[in-house]
């Protein structure tokens, strides 16, 4: 910010007959990108009206009207960002993103739809998707709606059991003597390796998919939690009990709030395994959800609907982090420079 | 807490209790080889008495705080406080140590509230907490964060989380130290002040001969380890003390005569 007020006042000094050239240039500066985007965006909508597409597909005409109106609040917010405030601010931040973002989709459209350079049925045109979110829409959201179940199901019993585990092993030496070997023994083993014995040992194949997402939760949350644990200081408990603390009060005001960096980073670590034990899990046992929406559209050579699924499942995936990280943040805002997500 | 530094010597009746410290030794095992630390150490402390403990550095002076802290149980000896034995850690006998060891996830409030918490007693007395706050001047950081004070502020709110639970003996092990030296001098005379007001017994260790007659009633010599008693110095001056009294500079040559440093003044 300090180096556009140097450089007005630099204009300003240069006297009257040159600062209305540089005022334009100035403001060529701050628009251009913005105007750019708009045109990026413009062609897109020319292109995908302008040439005939190679195959049919009933939302093109939609999209390239959907690229002029892009392309219209782009020109819109990057002339007017100044009167927009907060929001003005931030799409100014986003042009960068918007022209490259227009530009790719206008490449792929030219390239899937309108000229096959890549081959389809492989290479699904953007409007093929759309098509997707339009005609397959219930079925694509049972879907989602079976893995976020699954999910969250798997994923509260494996943080909260690993949670529970890792603090007890923390604590007390007995049942570190007696879970650590379990733990290491099991624990590094990938939670998808138990999926042939999981579908047959359990009643039913979602029973058996939640206790492998919980095992994949787990185990990271189980190590992380017992470190952050172990790792307190133990001046800490020095001073709660001469002030005349509980072995209750060490555990839960003591060593747990200690503890709670250390597990945010197993929920992450779990996080991230337990997606991919979802995915796995549905689309071998399970007969509902994303995991599972992948492999039917495969079995039908359906390749837009395993975008379209695929960029579903990258929203959720993406979604569920940032919760967590919110949940942190607001958890941990005693701790200097938490990493932003 | 100018005011309070200046505060008038009046000396309250005295609310501190007595500790009895009889034929302690203690010992560390290091590597299988125990390294004595204590070596019969007896030591009475009369109620409202302010008795510093200087000597060497890792001599034991902060081990024998500990023992008396309960935080950890001799290997022989007897501690007492008011003829009770001690046998663990109790709120009556409170430790400020070197590091403020603020919980960094507690406010400013919460930190000095842990006494209260930790008995079940803070919900009745709320008003304490804030007393104390008053009492040690920061009152207005209340709602900060351990990492937002600096050493001499985060100090001021452990003193303070010491002060909430009325404590019959402070145990304070080097709590200046860390500080830089302006700082320091300001924070003994509120020590001395908050000592006079309250009348707690008080038990410091330090290794700055200077902080201890500035500080103390009493100024108890220790020796190299494993730490014996080689002094027992009585300091009859009254408060406020000034630095350059020449009755305590010349403590102060004895006394560093005592430790041996005598050639470095």
């Amino acid at each position: 910010m300090s180096t556009y007020s140097l450089s007005d006042a630099i204009a300003a000094e240069a006297g009257q007959s040159t600062s209305r050239a540089r005022d334009s240039v100035g403001w060529l500066r701050v628009a251009g990108p913005g105007i750019a985007a708009a045109a990026v965006w413009v062609a897109f909508g020319l292109a995908c009206l302008h040439w005939e597409d190679r195959g049919d597909w009933s939302q093109t005409r939609s999209l390239g009207i959907a690229g002029f109106v892009i392309a219209a609040l782009t020109l819109l917010g990057a002339l007017g960002a100044d009167h927009l405030g907060k929001v003005g601010t931030g799409l100014r931040q986003r042009v960068p993103w918007l022209l490259v973002l227009g530009a790719f989709v206008t490449l792929w459209e030219v390239a899937t739809a309108k000229f096959a350079w890549l081959p389809l049925p492989f290479f699904p045109p953007p409007q093929a998707i759309i098509e997707v979110y339009t005609d397959d829409l219930p079925k694509l959201l049972d879907s989602v709606f079976a893995s976020v179940k699954l999910q969250l199901g798997g994923y509260v019993i494996g943080a909260l059991v690993g949670f529970l585990t890792g603090v007890s092993i923390g604590w007390s030496r007995s049942v570190g003597y007696w879970v650590h070997p379990v733990l290491r023994f099991i624990g590094p083993l990938p939670a998808t390796a138990w999926l042939p014995i999981a579908f047959f040992t359990f009643p039913s194949s979602w029973s058996a998919s939640t206790f492998l997402i919980a095992l994949a939760t787990g185990f990271p949350v189980t190590v992380l939690t017992w470190s952050g644990v172990a790792s307190v200081s133990n001046a800490y408990y020095d001073v709660a009990r001469t002030l005349g603390a509980k072995p209750s009060f060490l555990v839960l005001k003591v060593a747990i709030p200690a503890a709670l960096p250390h597990v945010f980073v197993g929920l992450f670590m779990g996080l991230g395994s337990s997606f991919a034990v979802l995915v796995v899990a549905e689309m071998i046992g399970v007969k509902a959800g994303l995991g599972w929406y992948l492999q039917w559209a495969q079995g039908w050579a359906a390749y837009a609907n395993m975008y379209a699924a695929l960029i579903v499942m990258s929203l959720l995936c993406s979604g569920a982090i940032t919760l967590l990280f919110r949940v942190r943040d607001h958890l941990l805002v005693w701790q200097k420079g938490v990493v932003k997500w | 807490m100018v005011a309070l530094a200046t505060a008038e010597p009046i000396i309250y009746p005295a609310v501190g209790a007595a500790l009895g410290i009889e034929h302690v030794s203690h010992a560390f095992d290091i590597d299988g080889a125990a390294l004595p630390v204590l070596e019969d150490v007896s030591l009475s402390v009369q109620p409202g008495e302010f008795v510093a403990l200087l000597g060497p550095s890792g001599c034991g002076k902060s081990t024998l705080l500990r023992l008396i802290a309960g935080l950890e149980p001799p290997r022989s000896g007897v501690l007492r406080e008011d003829d009770v034995h001690i046998k663990g850690p109790h709120p009556s006998r409170v430790v400020v140590f070197q590091d403020p060891t603020l919980f960094p996830w507690r406010s400013v409030w919460n930190n000095v509230a842990l006494g209260l918490e930790a008995q079940g007693i803070l919900k009745r007395q709320r008003s304490r907490v804030d007393a104390a706050l008053e009492l040690v001047g920061l009152a207005a950081f209340r709602n900060a964060y351990p990492h937002q004070l600096s050493g001499g502020m985060a100090q001021r709110v452990a003193l303070a989380r010491a002060l909430v639970n009325d404590p019959k003996v402070l145990i304070l092990d080097e709590p200046l130290g860390k500080l830089d030296s302006l700082t320091r001098i300001t924070m003994q005379a509120e020590l001395v002040a908050l000592w006079q007001r309250k009348g707690f017994t008080t038990l410091l260790v330090t290794h700055d001969a200077e902080e201890a007659l500035f500080l103390a009633n009493r100024v108890i010599i220790l020796s190299d380890r494993p730490a014996r008693i080689k002094a027992d110095i009585a300091v009859n001056r009254a408060y406020p003390r000034h630095r350059g009294d020449p009755y305590l500079v010349g403590l102060r040559k004895e006394i560093l005569g005592l430790l041996g440093l005598d050639a470095t003044w």
